[in-house]
C-alpha cells in the first residue's frame, strides 16, 4: 500500500493539476496492477460498506492512546477527520507491514464475518503495523468513507497520457459498470468489460464563465443563446430499448425520475441527450429548492410525482441511432434534436428554448430578467462548435447573473473539518430580526489567509467557550455575503434558505447596526 | 509558604523580587530575552539580557540596543535574585530563564523542543517550583517523527523533484527552521537561500555553527541559476508574485502544523513536512514532568486544553494570557 499512500499524500497536498497528474503517473509506473485497479474502484465510488462502526474505532483508539475522551474530542475538532485523528493519536507503529492495497481490501471485506473481539484484534494489529498515512487510509477504508482528492478529468487525462490512449475512451471505460472482483486492470483500461454495456455516458461538455466583453465574441449571428437552468444536469441515454439517466456526478439516477424514464421509453429511436432536469409546474420552472425535495429518496411517492413534477429541458444531442454526433456542428445537432422532439411531443420532455436576439445589447437586457424565470443567467454557444469532452475555453460560455448580496454579522466560528488547526475558517452569520439577530447562513470561503488569521485572533480574544469546536463570538465583524438564490424554508429558523452562500468581502467600514434585516431579505424571494 | 517569584502583568512575565521582565511585550526597564524570535524579542526596552548567541540576532533585528550576553549556566545577581540561562533546544541561543530567590526556583522556558536538531544545544530540563511552558502543539495529535526520518522524507522529496526536473522551493522561518532545512539537504546540490535567511546564517556562523555552503539569491535577477535546484525562502514569500516567477517549482512548507492533512491541503503548497522547533505533545509532557514543578503556567497555544489535562493528571496548572505565539502564524503567512 506504500505507493498508494504516497499518491494519496501527494494528491492531498498540492492544488496544481500538473503535479497531481505526475503523482498518478508515478503510481501507475510503480504500483502492482491489483492496487491500480482498486485505486480506480475507490475513485469511482466502488468502496465496500462500513465494516466497523466509527464509535468502536474511536473507543479502541482512546483505549490504546490512554487519553481521556474529552481530549480525543478536542483533537478531533482540531483535525476535522475521525480516521486521521485516530491515526495521529496512536503510538508509533512497532513495525511496518507492507502488503498491497488489494490484500487489505480482501481482509477488510472478511471483517463482516468476524465477531467484535476478532475485529478489534485485527484492527489494533493493523494500527500497530502501519505508519500514519497508511493508518489513515486504512481507517477510511474501514469506515467506508474513502475519497480520492482529484477531479475525474485530471485522473482520466493522466491515465490516457500514461497509456497513450484517447481520454474519451478512458472516461468511458472507467465510468461504466464494473467491479474490481470481476475484471483485471488491463481488461478495464482496454474497455473489454463495456462492450456489452449500453449505459455508457459521454463526458459532459462544460463551459467557462464569460470573462470578456460581448463585443469580443464577434458576430451575434454566430452564437446560440439559451437560459442557464439551475437544476440537475443530466445525460439521458436510450439504446436498444433501455433508458439510463446519468447525473454530472457520474451517478445513475434513472430510478429517481420515473416520469422521465417512462417518457423516454415512448420516444422512437436510439439517442443520447444532454439536458437539465427541473421541477416545472403551471408552465413555470420552479426554484431549485423544490427539486431538492425530490432528491436522494428511496421511493418516489405518487403524491410527490404530482406535487413536484419533473421535466427535462433538452440542450443537445450527442448520439443519434448509435452514431456519435459530438463532432458535428451544434446547429446540426440542434436541428435533429428539434426534429426528434417535434415528432415525439410529450409533457415531460421539452426543448430548452433558444433565445432570439438581434444584438448583444438586447441579450444583456434579457439576462437581467433571467431570475424571473428561475434561471441563473444565460449560456452562449458557438453555433459551429462540436460537443467537447469536459471544459474547453472559447466555444461555450456561461454568463451568470450577478449574485445577490447581503450584509451579515459573524456570530459563530468553527475550526472546520480538515482545516488548519488553530485557525477558524467556518463561519456562521446572522442578520437582524427586529431587535434580535437570526442565523442566516454558514460560509467557508472567500477570505484571504491574512484575513482568516485576523478573524481567528478576534475569535480567540472574544469567544465565550473555551472547549469544543464551536466558538460563539461577540457580534461585531460584518461581512458581505453573496448567494445565487433564496427561497422560503421551514428548516431554517430565519425562514429562508440561501443557495451557495459565500463571503464576498469583509466590510470593515460597517458595524452590526448596518447589517440587513430578515424582512427586507425576504423581499428578494420570488 | 515561600512567596511566588512570578507575576503575570500587562507588560509581560515579571519577576517580583528581581524587578525584571522576561520577554515583555511593552517597554520596560530591564528585559531578559529567551530567544530571538520576534514575538519574544521586542523593541523598546532600556536594557536587555540574553544568551550571547542571541545578542547578534537582537542587534540585527532591533538595532543599537544596550544588551548583555551571558553563557549557559553562568549566574548573574539581579536585586538578590540568582539568574541563569539554560539551553531550551528551540533555536540557536534559545534559553530557559532560571531564577532563584531564598531557595525558591522559577523557570520561564520561552519556546523549547526536546528533539536534537543537530545545530542547537540540546534542552536541559531544570528542576523548579514554578515552571512556565509554551503549549503551541499541546494536543496528542502532534507527535513528530524522528529527526532522521524527517530529514529522510525531505531529502527524498527534493531528489524526486530533481529527477523530474522541478525546482524545490522550501518554505521555513528564517531563524532556526531555514538552517535546519539547509543542514538536512546538505550534499543534494547547491543551496540557494533568500537574502533574509542569509543575514541570519551569519549569526549562526559567528557562533561557530558550521552550515553547508550556500548562495544568496535575489529572486528579481537570479531566476536562471536556481532552475531545477533548491531554493529556501521565508514564509513571507508564500503566494507572492516574486515566488510565482520561479519556473517549474514545487513548494513545500516545513512547519509543525503540517502534521495535519487538512493543513497541508488548505495551505496550497505542494507538500508539507511536520518539522518543528517546538516540543510535540510527548515532549511537552516529558519536560513538564521532569521539572517536578508544583505550579505550572501555560502560555501561547492550546492553553485551555493543556491546563485542563495537566490538572487532571495531578499537575497544578494555570493558563495565562500572553501575546506570544505569533511566530508560527507568521511562519505560514
Ligand atoms: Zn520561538
Ligand atoms: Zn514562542
Amino acid at each position: 500500500m506504500k505507493e498508494f499512500a504516497i499518491l494519496i499524500n501527494a494528491l492531498d497536498s498540492t492544488n496544481k493539476t500538473g503535479l497531481k497528474q505526475e503523482a498518478i503517473e508515478t503510481f501507475l509506473a510503480k504500483a502492482p496492477d491489483e492496487d491500480k485497479l482498486w485505486f480506480l474502484a475507490l475513485f469511482t465510488g466502488k468502496r465496500p460498506k462500513r465494516k466497523v462502526s466509527t464509535t468502536l474505532l474511536k473507543q479502541w483508539a482512546i483505549e490504546i492512546a490512554g487519553i481521556p475522551a474529552w481530549l480525543f474530542q478536542e483533537s478531533y475538532a482540531a483535525v476535522g477527520d475521525l480516521g486521521e485523528t485516530i491515526s495521529l493519536i496512536l503510538p508509533e507503529p512497532v513495525q511496518y507491514k507492507e502488503q498491497p492495497l488489494a490484500v487489505w481490501m480482501e481482509q477488510i471485506k472478511l471483517l463482516e464475518l468476524m465477531t467484535e473481539p476478532e475485529k478489534k484484534q485485527y484492527v489494533i494489529n493493523a494500527w500497530q503495523n502501519l505508519p500514519h498515512t497508511e493508518r489513515f487510509i486504512f481507517n477510511k477504508l474501514l469506515g467506508g468513507s474513502f475519497r480520492v482528492g482529484i477531479a475525474a478529468k485530471s485522473l482520466i487525462n493522466a491515465i490516457a497520457g500514461y497509456y497513450k490512449m484517447e481520454a474519451s475512451a478512458v472516461a468511458h471505460t472507467i465510468m461504466g459498470e464494473w467491479h474490481p472482483d470481476q475484471v483485471t486492470f488491463d481488461a478495464l483500461i482496454n474497455g473489454e468489460h463495456i462492450q456489452s454495456h449500453r449505459s455508457k455516458p459521454y463526458p459532459f461538455c462544460l463551459a467557462y464563465a464569460l470573462d470578456k466583453e460581448l463585443s469580443e465574441l464577434g458576430m451575434e449571428g454566430l452564437w446560440q443563446a439559451e437560459y442557464k437552468w439551475d437544476g440537475i444536469r443530466a445525460q439521458l441515454i436510450k439504446r436498444g430499448g433501455e433508458v439510463f439517466i446519468w447525473s454530472r456526478g457520474e451517478e445513475l439516477i434513472t430510478d429517481q425520475f420515473p416520469e422521465i424514464k417512462d417518457a423516454l421509453l415512448l420516444i422512437d429511436g436510439n439517442f443520447v441527450i444532454d439536458g437539465e432536469l427541473l421541477v416545472h409546474k403551471d408552465e413555470i420552472v420552479q426554484n431549485f429548492s423544490e427539486l431538492q425535495k425530490r432528491l436522494n429518496r428511496k421511493n418516489i411517492s405518487r403524491k410527490m410525482l404530482q406535487d413536484l413534477p419533473v421535466v427535462l429541458f433538452a440542450y443537445d444531442l450527442l448520439e443519434w441511432e448509435n452514431a456519435d454526433w459530438r463532432a458535428k456542428q451544434l446547429s446540426e445537432r440542434r436541428q435533429q434534436l428539434e426534429h426528434l422532439f417535434i415528432h415525439n411531443s410529450s409533457h415531460g420532455l421539452r426543448l430548452s428554448p433558444v433565445i432570439h436576439f438581434s444584438d448583444w445589447e438586447e441579450l444583456a437586457l434579457i439576462r437581467e430578467t433571467a431570475r424571473l424565470q428561475n434561471s441563473e443567467g444565460l449560456m452562449l454557444k458557438q453555433k459551429e462548435s462540436p460537443y467537447h469532452s469536459g471544459r474547453k475555453r472559447g466555444d461555450w460560455w456561461k454568463w451568470k447573473i450577478d449574485p445577490l448580496t447581503l450584509d451579515a454579522v459573524l456570530i459563530y466560528a468553527q475550526k472546520g473539518s480538515g482545516r488548519r488547526s488553530g485557525y477558524y475558517t467556518d463561519y456562521t452569520f446572522a442578520v437582524k430580526d427586529g431587535e434580535n439577530l437570526v442565523t442566516i447562513a454558514k460560509a467557508y470561503s472567500g477570505l484571504t489567509d491574512k484575513e482568516i488569521q485576523e478573524v481567528s485572533r478576534f475569535v480567540n480574544n472574544n469567544a465565550l467557550e473555551k472547549f469544543g469546536p464551536v466558538r460563539t463570538v461577540k457580534p461585531e465583524l460584518v461581512f458581505e455575503l453573496a448567494f445565487e438564490g433564496i427561497s422560503f424554508s421551514n428548516r431554517h429558523k430565519s425562514g429562508v434558505a440561501l443557495r451557495f452562500p459565500r463571503i464576498l468581502r469583509w466590510r470593515r467600514d460597517k458595524t452590526v447596526n448596518d447589517i440587513d434585516d430578515i424582512e427586507s431579505i425576504k423581499q428578494l424571494i420570488r | 509558604m515561600q512567596s511566588r517569584l512570578l507575576q503575570f502583568r500587562p507588560e509581560g512575565i515579571y519577576c517580583v523580587q528581581g524587578k525584571f521582565y522576561i520577554d515583555p511585550w511593552m517597554p520596560v526597564d530591564k528585559a531578559i530575552i529567551t530567544h530571538g524570535h520576534s514575538d519574544h524579542a521586542r523593541a523598546g526596552m532600556n536594557d536587555y539580557l540574553c544568551h550571547h548567541l542571541t545578542t547578534p540576532i537582537l542587534k540585527i533585528r532591533l538595532g543599537d540596543i544596550s544588551v548583555q550576553g551571558i553563557e549557559y549556566g553562568e549566574t548573574v545577581d539581579i536585586n538578590g535574585v540568582k539568574l541563569s540561562l539554560h539551553p531550551a533546544g528551540h533555536i540557536i541561543g534559545a534559553a530557559q530563564v532560571r531564577m532563584e530567590y531564598k531557595g525558591r526556583v522559577a523557570v520561564v522556558s520561552g519556546d523549547y523542543k526536546v528533539q536534537h536538531d543537530g545545530l542547537t544545544t540540546p534542552i536541559e530540563i531544570v528542576k523548579c517550583h514554578e515552571f512556565v511552558s509554551e503549549s503551541t502543539f499541546a494536543l496528542p495529535v502532534y507527535n513528530w517523527a524522528s529527526v532522521e526520518e524527517q530529514n529522510r522524507q525531505l531529502r527524498s522529496w527534493v531528489q524526486n523533484n530533481q529527477a523530474i526536473g522541478k525546482t524545490s522551493v522550501l518554505i521555513g522561518y528564517a531563524l532556526g527552521k531555514a538552517q535546519r532545512i539547509m543542514k538536512a539537504l546538505e550534499g543534494l546540490g547547491p543551496l540557494n537561500v533568500h537574502y533574509s535567511i542569509a543575514k541570519l546564517n551569519d549569526a549562526y556562523e559567528a557562533a561557530g555553527v558550521r552550515l553547508p555552503d550556500y548562495h544568496t539569491v535575489d529572486l528579481n535577477t537570479d531566476l536562471k541559476t536556481i532552475e531545477n535546484g533548491i531554493l529556501i525562502v521565508p514564509p513571507s514569500l508564500v503566494d507572492t508574485n516574486l515566488l510565482r516567477k520561479v519556473p517549474h517549482r514545487a513548494e513545500a512548507i516545513c512547519s509543525g502544523w503540517m502534521q495535519v492533512r487538512g493543513a497541508r491541503r488548505w495551505r496550497a503548497a505542494d507538500a508539507g513536512f511536520a518539522i518543528s522547533d517546538h516540543a510535540d505533545w510527548n515532549g511537552l509532557l516529558q519536560v513538564i514532568k521532569g521539572t517536578q514543578a508544583e505550579q505550572v503556567y501555560v502560555t501561547h497555544g492550546q492553553t485551555a486544553v493543556f491546563e485542563k489535562y495537566l490538572n487532571e493528571i495531578g499537575i497544578p496548572t494555570k493558563a495565562v494570557k500572553t501575546v506570544f505565539g505569533e511566530e508560527e502564524i507568521q511562519e505560514l503567512s
